[in-house]
């Protein structure tokens, strides 16, 4: 495995620091299930972040990291509902709880093709709310055009997602290491364009 | 230049720099969480010069009396009593200068002040190194209660009484310092084993230690997530510390559950970690 330079340390700190800010200043007259949603999801990346340095790249092998890698996507998708799709909340609510459940479930339990579709489906549905959401919204004059950089963040992070499953499976298109070096610029960056477009919204 | 530098590799070891501003820091972090004047700097200069040499100087002690079991310890004994860069007579005086300067210092800014940073360095030179640490596993509640006292004393000289708030302050110090002693009697059990010293591995063995440390961290963030409550936090440093304290206690538990030594290092840095950062919020609310 490789070892974590004093740069990736870096990196990944002044990532840590910026989902902290993100926790701390929250977004502005948001109901509750909302600022909810956005301290969990900013706040599995903090102390991902932290124990990333804490622990190193050996913890990525833990199985735990799917599904903490899942948390983050699901409750900022549903933040995003909760603040600019208020209908579709408690029916996004379920999908969210039954999607976790079931990434957790089939991880343990069931064959590894179930998994996979399973992780895929909702992954691939809060990704989706997330990259496009905040985009439409920005064309449709409804939010700051600032706004949409919290979806370029969404496609980030569908990379990151993509990455690290790559890994998990085994099968990388790109090596290890590679995957590795890139992680803490990606997390770097989907960070500060998450921040940027929730202070500019 | 040379004397300089040679008096510096000599002496600033024996005062442990780290341990040193850590508890400094909750000092101030405890006299910041009353909310008071940041620009009062003859207090703050105060505060942080007696805390600085009363500290320094209980460590320094410390380290003359074990200086015996330093040197029978691998980790420690390249130290500068056991290696012999400085001789026990010398730190003997350099600890009894520093405390009397911190305590005489802090006396005279506040007595209630003077007195708890004096019992700190009490109960941790003459109850826990000098009484109980060579005869008692349980020596480390009272490595802890002098550990609290730093941010007990910051919190008094800033409101001029005992409170409920500086009761819990000083219980997260508590709680925080077996975290810190206990995972290094396990990561360093032979050296303590070596030196005679009873610890909780050697006691009741490592798995009940580790629940130990973990029960202890989750104490230490409970404790400080309610005096940062009471001290009137902002909503934002409160969510934070909710999500800090989670990643706190999601690491308790897998060190109870998968018990490693990678994860029960890596639980006293957060645990670590956690406290810095608590402690700079109390002080970032007050600026």
């Amino acid at each position: 495995m490789k070892k974590m330079t004093v740069l990736d340390r870096i990196v990944l700190l002044v990532t840590g620091l910026l989902a902290a800010y993100q926790v701390v200043v929250g977004v502005d007259n948001l109901e509750t299930l909302a600022m909810i949603s956005y301290t969990i999801a900013f706040g599995v990346l903090l102390v991902a972040c932290l124990l990333l340095i804490i622990l190193g790249w050996e913890i990525l092998d833990s199985s735990l990291v799917v599904i903490v890698s899942t948390i983050i996507p699901l409750s900022l998708s549903l933040g995003l509902v909760s603040e600019y799709l208020p209908d579709f909340t408690t029916a996004y609510l379920v999908f969210v709880c039954v999607g976790f459940l079931a990434v957790v479930l089939t991880r343990y339990s069931a064959p590894g093709k179930v998994a996979v579709i399973v992780l895929a489906v909702v992954h691939g549905v809060a990704g989706m709310i997330i990259f496009l959401l905040p985009i439409v919204l920005s064309i449709r004059g409804e939010t700051n055009p600032g706004f949409a950089l919290v979806g370029v963040g969404g496609a980030l992070i569908g990379i990151g997602g993509l990455l690290l499953s790559f890994l998990k499976t085994g099968k990388p298109i790109i090596s290890r290491e590679k995957i590795i070096a890139l992680l803490p610029w990606l997390l770097l960056l989907m960070t500060a364009c998450f921040v940027a477009g929730f202070s500019l919204s | 230049m040379a004397v300089k530098i040679n008096l510096k590799s000599k002496y600033w070891p024996l005062i442990k720099s780290l341990q040193t501003g850590l508890l400094l820091i909750t000092g101030l972090a405890g006299y910041m969480s009353a909310k008071c004047p940041v620009l009062g700097w003859p207090t703050i200069l105060g505060l942080t010069g007696s805390l600085f040499l009363a500290i320094s100087g209980s460590t320094v002690l410390n380290m003359w009396y074990d200086r015996d079991i330093d040197a029978k310890m691998q980790r420690t004994s390249k130290r500068p009593l056991p290696s012999g860069r400085v001789s026990p007579r010398e730190a003997l005086l350099f600890g009894f200068l520093l405390s009397i300067l911190g305590i005489g210092w802090a006396l005279a800014i506040d007595l209630l002040y003077g007195i708890i940073v004096f019992a700190g360095l009490f109960f941790d030179v003459v109850v826990y190194t000098m009484w109980l640490k060579r005869r008692t596993a349980w020596s480390i509640v009272w490595g802890g209660i002098a550990g609290g006292m730093p941010v007990l004393a910051g919190r008094v000289l800033g409101i001029g009484y005992v409170d409920w708030v500086g009761v819990m302050l000083t219980l997260a110090v508590l709680f925080w310092i077996p975290t810190h002693i206990l995972t290094f009697s396990m990561r360093y059990s032979d050296d303590y084993k070596r030196a005679g010293v009873p610890t909780f591995p050697s006691t009741y063995g490592f798995q009940t230690t580790r629940v130990v440390i973990s029960i202890s961290s989750v104490l230490a963030a409970l404790a400080m997530g309610i005096a940062a409550y009471e001290v009137g936090l902002s909503w934002g440093f409160l969510r934070l510390i909710v999500v800090l304290s989670g990643g706190l206690l999601i690491l308790a538990v897998v060190s109870m559950v998968r018990p490693s030594e990678r994860t029960n290092f890596g639980l006293f840095k957060y645990a670590s970690l956690y406290m810095l950062l608590a402690m700079v919020m109390l002080v970032a609310e007050a600026l």
